[in-house]
This record gives C-alpha cells, structure tokens and sequence, in this order.
C-alpha cells in the first residue's frame, strides 16, 4: 500500500500543477499546449499506464489486505470504543478509497475517456491545430452538480490522504524522532492544500463562466 | 455503587456465547474492578450459577492475565493500566458496564472471558530469545551500549504480552507485540547473532496465527497498559525488509 501510494501521491502532485493551467487567464492556450504535450510524450505516456497499473495494484492489495484484516476477527465487540488517538480516516481507509475509487472511474470516463476516444473539438494555435481539453473541462463545469461533486470527492481525497502520507512512512519503517514530526506536518499540509487546489479550479471555473 | 453488567457467557470453545446481564448492589468504590468481579462470582456460586470465568494472576500490573474488553476498551477507561489496576471509582452509580473477551481469529475463547494466548507463545517460540552461549558475566565496560539504546530496549522489554494491542486494533493485528519483542534483541548486542532469522521467523509466525496486518491507526499504542510506542512497529519492518533482502533464507 505504501510504495503504489506514495507513488500516486507523487501523481497528484503533478496532475494539480498541470491543472492549475486551467484557470490562467488566457482562454485554456496554455493548458491545451500541455495536454497536447502530455499526450505527445512518449515518457509521460509510459508514467501514464504505470499510474493505471500503480492504481489497480492499490486497489488490488487493499482488497487483500481487508480481507486478511477481517478474517482476524471473526466476532466482533458489542460495544467498541475507538481509541481518541486513532483518527477517524485511519480508520475508515477502506471507505474513502472506494468513494475516491468511484470518483477516478467518473472522472476518466468524463476527461480522459472524452479527450482520447470521444470526438474532441480542435483549436487553431499559431498554425498547428490540437484538440481543445480546455473546452471540455469548461462545459463539464458548467453544471453546478458536477462542481459539488468534484467539490465533495477532493474532501474525501483529503481524509484519504491524511491518514495515507504519514502511513506510508511508517510503513516503510520511516519513523525517527526527528523527521516523523516533519513528515506528519507535511502530510497535514499535502492534504490540504492540494484537494483544496483541486476544488478551487471547478469552483473558479463555474464562476467565471456563470 | 450499584451496577449494571452485561457479560459475555460461554460455556466453552464450541458454545455459541452471548451476553448475560447482572445486578451487583454495594459495591465500594474503592474496590477493584476485580475485586467487584470476585464479589459477583461469590453471588452467583451462593445462587448455584456458574461463575464467570477470567483470567488473573499477580494482580499488580506485571502480568499480563487479566484481559477484560471493558465498555469498549481493553483494560477499561484509563489509560495505561491494566484490568487489575482498574478501580471501580472510575465508574458512576447507576452505570451499565460491557464486559467482553477479547476478540481475534488468533485469540480463540475457552470460557467465558478467557481467551487462548499461547499464539504470544508461538511467536517468541520462533525466535524471541537470545539462543547463543553468552557465557557468565563479563566486565560491564566490555560492552558499551549508547544510553539511548539501552533505555529503547528497556521500553520495549516492559511489554508484558497481555494481548490489548490486539484487542483494540481493528485489524486484531499483533505487530505492536511482536516488534516491542523485536526492537528489544535489535537494539543490543546480544540480540545481534540471530539478528535476521528472529524478525523473519517471529512475522511468519505471527501470520501464521491469523492475526491481522497493521494499518497504522495507533490504536495499540494507545490502549496498552505500558505505553509501548509504535516507532516499534516501524523498527520491525525496517528489520523485516532487510532480513528479507540480505538474509541467507531464500
């Protein structure tokens, strides 16, 4: 889980520095020239279907680990009291990775599925015609429910991520008394700022074309 | 203090179990949870009833016997004690008190609150003690240990194998257990021999036994009657991958 995690933490972070081109103030010319590049690059193309396998194999590996984890209780407690130290995504990994796992599936089939096989509208830049994702992500934004929940997903990435940075350290046998408070914070802080990033281009992108 | 039970009641391995409710009227609050246990059974022995079953030993926080998952705790509300050291002023008159066994594929009911723990066992059994002919006593400075080790090793040796972690982990998983008796050998120089083999041979076991895989919630280090921390746990995988890399067992 730690490895194919961090890996896909490491993805997030450059999937949000991509899409932030999106609400540059230039009608989507810089993001569609970095889709364009993107799509054109053969090593982005191989990092691309790592990220596919790297997401099934977390998906994979966390079904056998429930499975494993719940076999080693086959009765439950009548009355079960969490532990206060024990944060409420730590203890609900399994549910928010779906609900994230949900949201990956709609979001590919809205965005990537429509930009590779569906008929994509094409934009003229200094004499080289590309196709126009700019387009795309702007009429998808325009329907309020699909910004909620874009909104509602990035919120349950965030739980999903509090637990998952530090986790994944920790499991890698990471832990020292002087970087693990170090690698708390910055997971604190990765899991804030970036969903809240991820959530702002929606939200600016319906107000501006409201 | 009058109290409300609710007991887990099982005749024995194959029985079916369930929770039974019992009264207990003037108890002091000064009193043990144990103690208000003893004053229960005697109750039940005068009725002709079966007493409830439980595990105790020294009575004194040392032991590790008495694992009693209280109102959804091991060991009950407090932190960092044990079911012996539990007194009933830390309940209110009036209160309904959960008293169950622990649960875990590995830890397996005999009766009543009684659990099967010997899965503990089989884990140091596979490789939690110093094998190697250390000879008598050597001088002290022969072998230096830097205080901080000396101390970490201590800490982890203060587990005293009672089970807790497994009990309020939500993966019943044992790691805490086992890397507190791992961290313990790796952190000194008598443990460095078998170093490899012990942490490889102690996870296989303790897969073995059906307990869980840690997750990371920090659930164990909170409930355990000792405060063992799991920076242990992180100790052990780091032991575990590079056992797993350098060792001679393929």
């Amino acid at each position: 889980m730690s490895l194919t995690g961090l890996f896909l933490i490491m993805f997030l972070a450059v999937h949000l520095a991509g899409n932030l081109q999106l609400i540059l103030p230039d009608e989507g010319k810089s993001f569609n020239l970095y889709a364009h590049n993107m799509a054109n690059n053969p090593l982005i193309q191989v990092v691309s279907k790592g990220n596919f396998f790297f997401i099934l194999l977390h998906v994979v590996v966390s079904i056998l680990l429930t499975r494993k984890n719940t076999a080693a209780r086959p009765i439950g407690y009548a009355a079960s009291k969490s532990a206060s130290k024990a944060t409420w995504a730590s203890r609900n990994m399994g549910v928010l990775g779906t609900l994230v796992l949900v949201f990956i599936v709609l979001h590919l089939k809205g965005f990537w599925f429509e930009l590779k096989y569906g008929t994509t509208p094409m934009v003229d830049y200094d004499g080289e015609t590309i196709k126009n994702a700019f387009l795309i992500v702007k009429e998808a934004y325009q329907n309020p429910l699909y910004v909620l929940f874009y909104v509602i997903s990035m919120a349950l990435v965030g739980f999903h991520l509090s637990h998952g940075f530090q986790s994944a350290f920790q499991t890698l046998g990471l832990n020292h008394v002087k970087y693990t408070p170090i690698i708390k914070f910055l997971g604190l802080a990765f899991s804030i700022v970036v969903p809240v990033l991820f959530a702002l281009i929606p939200i600016v992108m319906y107000l501006q074309n409201s | 203090m009058n109290l409300t039970l609710k007991v887990w009641r099982q005749k024995n391995a194959s029985d079916k179990g369930k929770i039974v409710e019992y009264k207990v009227n003037d108890i002091s609050p000064d009193c043990s949870f144990l103690e208000m246990i003893d004053i229960l059974n005697n109750n039940l022995v005068e009725l002709g009833d079966e007493p409830i079953a439980f595990d105790h030993d020294c009575r004194e926080g040392i032991c590790g016997m008495c694992s009693m998952f209280i109102n959804g705790r091991p060991h009950g509300p407090s932190d960092e004690i044990t079911t012996c050291q539990l007194h009933m002023r830390s309940f209110k008159d009036g209160d309904t008190i959960f008293i169950e066994p622990w649960r875990a594929e590995g830890f397996p009911v005999i009766k009543d609150l009684t659990v099967d723990r010997t899965a503990f066992d089989r884990i140091i059994e596979a490789g939690g003690y110093v094998s190697v002919n250390t000879g008598s006593a050597q001088d002290a400075n022969n072998l230096p240990i830097p205080k901080i080790d000396a101390d970490k090793a201590f800490d982890s040796a203060t587990c005293i194998g009672c089970g807790a972690c497994v009990a309020a982990c939500k993966n019943a998983s044992a790691m805490l257990f086992v890397s507190a008796k791992v961290s313990q050998l790796a952190l000194l120089p008598q443990g460095q021999v078998e170093r490899k083999q012990r942490v490889e041979n102690m996870v296989a076991q303790m897969d073995e036994e059906g307990f869980g895989s840690c997750t990371n919630t920090g659930a164990c280090e909170a409930e355990c009657p000792k405060g063992i921390s799991i920076e242990n746990i992180a100790r052990m995988n780091r032991e575990y991958f590079s056992a797993k890399i350098s060792s001679d067992n393929v």
